[in-house]
């Protein structure tokens, strides 16, 4: 096993928010909340936003137990949806989740000013297995916004 | 192999195999050569499926090849010999684990199957609401949603007994929960998560002092050492092919033929009838009755295949060097910081589920795969089980005979190396 190799999936900035993840918190009185389930790997996660007048996402937090990759991306997500509308987010969500899975020929000018954030964790396209950590905390966050009652699964 | 062992071998006029060597086992799986992302595979998830020996795979082509047809059907030769090469394999099981007769062995796909076909077929039949199902903790999920099935259709209770933090099955709290409700218990005879290998004898004795049915799950325990039903004194015991070293798409469901002959069928077709009319279809007898359809033939000449590979094994020897694999894995790991080792009953067999404080059992298996090690990562189908221990995942090696101790300190060398690498 080289280093080399493995720095494609966990690059230093997943492994630094997999270690400590920004926004890891409940919010008190959310606007939008729901939970999320990967019942393959046993990952729970629970998504929080709170919204202004005109529905921009003022703050956006999250709670649960992951491996590295989920983790990582739920907290570069909760960074980087701050500020965008609830359909800026979800246009987001779904580009993230088409690079995760290695087709997204629209990506770059999607994801625009977020991609570079976002693609450190393009490298799991190349782990099948490892995609739905990836795309669990987008899943949760677009069930949130769109004011799902029931629990995300990504199976 | 004990002397005594020795000598019922010789009086049966078997030969004896030679004691046991791994490098000849190793010789005899053709995939172990194989380089896995350019590293020597070190495959350690054999207690999800094992890996074929030549043996198997060469009997199952050999069947397609030159001696496939449906079987008990056709009035012509080929099928007359798929027939007899389809009922011999079944004989193979009967002997394998000591059954009363080859009637009482029915041909399943996997011990998921034949759980499902107690709890149908036996459970419809045979229990009220209110009646109790006593399970543990411990089960794979195999032997806890068939009963939830069962107590959603027909109102029978399901109790649980619990494991202890060792990750032993609580014997004290199991008589407790044992009563004059309780019809069948259902347990594992060896957890596919901690490796706990379940005192047998004692449930099936408590079991029987309250009236009550005995159904084991043998899925792993059968892969590690003989089993012999009249010895055990359960009333059904099921498990896999593919964990046994054969095919995929055959497993078992042995029970006492009494309640074989009084079960209904479960599902209904072909070969299971002995006649039908629009009016009145009447019932073959079992196992027959239990098989309708074309049942997987290729995959029961490759599960006798795997029996007679086995048969042709030291099997004292390759048990005691599995469990020699469990010792060294133990040692190892446990002298790594920071990894925990769940389960740590007395009596365990060759699975070592275990937890790394810097690294989530997912990115764990990612990092040993990418050193050409193969483990499980997740909740192994036992999620009431990672609840009771208050982890939402393990990783888990387990080990079979083709295992050897250097494969185990690539293991070991490997999650040191991930738990660095996560630090």
């Amino acid at each position: 096993m080289t280093e080399d190799d493995l720095r494609d999936l966990y690059q230093e900035v997943i492994l630094d928010h997999g270690r400590r993840p920004r926004n890891f918190r409940r919010l008190d009185a959310p606007d939008a909340s729901a939970r999320g389930n990967n019942p393959l790997c046993g990952d729970r996660i629970e998504v929080f936003v709170k919204t202004d007048a005109e529905g921009r996402i003022t703050d956006a937090a999250f709670e649960g137990k992951g491996c590295a990759i989920s983790t990582a991306s739920a907290s570069l997500m909760t960074e980087i949806v701050k500020g965008k509308t609830a359909e800026e987010a979800k246009a987001l969500g779904a580009a993230f989740r088409e690079m995760a899975t290695g087709g997204c020929p629209h990506c770059e000018a999607a994801l625009e000013d977020d991609f570079d954030r976002l693609r450190v964790l393009s490298g799991v396209a190349e782990y099948p297995s490892r995609v739905k950590c990836a795309t669990l905390a987008w899943h949760t966050l677009g069930a949130a916004l769109d004011h799902a009652a029931e629990e995300v699964r990504t199976e | 192999m004990s002397a005594e062992a020795v000598r019922r071998v010789l009086a049966a006029g078997a030969p004896v195999p030679p004691p046991f060597d791994v490098a000849r086992i190793r010789a005899d799986f053709p995939i172990l050569s194989r380089l896995v992302r350019g590293k020597p595979l070190v495959f350690l998830d054999s207690a999800a499926s094992a890996q074929k020996p030549r043996a198997v795979i060469e009997a199952m082509t050999a069947m397609y090849e030159g001696g496939y047809a449906n079987v008990h059907r056709g009035a012509y030769w080929l099928s007359e010999s798929a027939t007899a090469a389809f009922e011999g394999a079944r004989e193979a099981v009967a002997r394998f684990i000591n059954a009363g007769s080859a009637r009482e062995v029915v041909f399943v796909r996997n011990a998921t199957e034949g759980i499902n076909l107690v709890a149908q077929s036996w459970g419809r039949a045979f229990l009220k609401a209110g009646d109790e199902v006593l399970i543990t903790a411990m089960e794979h999920h195999a032997n806890i949603v068939p009963w939830q099935m069962l107590r959603d259709q027909i109102g029978i209770v399901l109790r649980v007994a619990p494991v202890t933090d060792r990750g032993e099955l609580d014997m004290e709290a199991f008589r407790r929960l044992l009563g004059p409700r309780t019809r069948l218990v259902a347990v594992t005879q060896m957890s596919n998560v901690l490796g706990t290998i379940t005192p047998v004898g004692a449930i099936v004795a408590a079991a029987r002092a309250q009236g009550a049915l005995v159904l084991l799950d043998g899925c792993q325990a059968i892969v590690h050492a003989a089993q012999d039903m009249q010895a055990l004194g359960a009333d059904f015991y099921v498990f896999s092919g593919h964990k046994l070293y054969g095919p995929t798409g055959i497993g078992v469901l042995w029970a006492k033929l009494a309640h074989l002959e009084a079960m209904p069928p479960w599902m209904g077709g072909g070969d299971m009838i002995a006649s039908v009319s629009f009016e009145r279809t009447t019932y073959a007898e079992p196992p027959a009755r239990f098989e309708a359809g074309t049942p997987a033939i290729a995959e029961a000449i490759g599960l006798k295949a795997a029996i007679e590979y086995l048969g042709g094994i030291d099997r004292a020897g390759a048990h005691a060097h599995e469990q020699g694999l469990l010792d060294h894995a133990t040692a190892r790991l446990s002298a790594i910081p920071g990894v925990a080792i769940i389960g740590e009953a007395q009596a365990k067999g060759a699975v070592v589920s275990f937890t790394v404080d810097t690294a989530h059992p997912h990115d764990l298996a990612t990092l040993l795969d990418r050193a050409g090690v193969c483990v499980r990562a997740g909740h192994h189908c036992a999620q009431p089980l990672m609840e009771r221990f208050g982890l939402p995942a393990t990783a888990r090696a387990s080990f079979a005979i083709y295992n050897t101790r250097a494969e185990v300190d690539a293991l070991a060398d490997a999650v040191a190396r991930a738990r660095e690498f996560f630090a």
